[in-house]
């Protein structure tokens, strides 16, 4: 059994790992997007839409490492994790379409930009996090 | 749920760290265990059962209001 539960702790130190790399590769992507297509290859559509291809393609797999890491917590951790991401998922959704509203009925005097949903969505994901770890304390 | 978990490490001269590699979650887990916040599942429950040569309704006491 002691084998078993080091593997499983060696194979989540793993899963780790891996998240890491890949959210590392897929944020350097996001970069060669949009940094190579308005400076150093502005002019060809073809390169932007490979590299944009690129980026979805290792997005996706930035996904898959996150189910990977997520199959390997323990039932606590899991309990966590979903709550974490019911918060975000939800408030997500509500505080999201309601500052898209804001946009559409002209009450910001700018864009309603979706990085602005992505940082809320981070943010949420954090704050709800913490507050559940404390809770288990 | 209650249960005396906190106890039977003790007697052992275990850590939470200790008792959790042992079973194989994360310390964190069972220190909410311990403290009756966070009931562990059947698995897990066993585990800890078996380390401690005790049954499960030896280490956890159930009630309804749980």
């Amino acid at each position: 059994m002691k084998d078993s539960i080091e593997k499983k702790q060696s194979q989540r130190q793993s899963a780790l790992r891996q998240l890491g790399i890949w959210t590392a590769i897929w944020v350097a992507s996001q970069a060669l997007v949009v940094f190579g297509g308005l400076l150093v290859w502005p002019d060809s559509n073809l390169i932007k839409i490979g590299t944009l291809l690129l980026n979805v393609v290792l997005g996706l797999k930035m996904i898959l490492a996150n189910r990977h890491l997520f199959k390997k917590l323990d039932e606590l951790e899991r309990l966590l994790q979903l709550e974490a991401l019911a918060w975000t998922l939800g408030l997500s959704m509500v505080v999201g379409l309601a500052y898209s509203t804001l946009d559409i009925i002209n009450l910001i005097p700018f864009d309603a930009e979706i990085s602005y949903l992505v940082m809320f969505m981070g943010i949420t994901y954090s704050i709800s996090l913490i507050i559940n770890k404390k809770r288990f304390e | 749920m209650k249960n005396k978990i906190r106890d039977l490490r003790s007697t052992k001269g275990w850590t939470q760290e200790d008792l959790a590699k042992a079973i194989g979650v994360s310390r964190q887990t069972i220190n909410a265990i311990e403290k009756g916040k966070f009931d562990p599942s059947l698995p897990t429950a066993f585990r800890i059962a078996n380390l401690f040569e005790e049954t499960i309704e030896g280490i956890f006491e159930y009630r309804e209001e749980d």
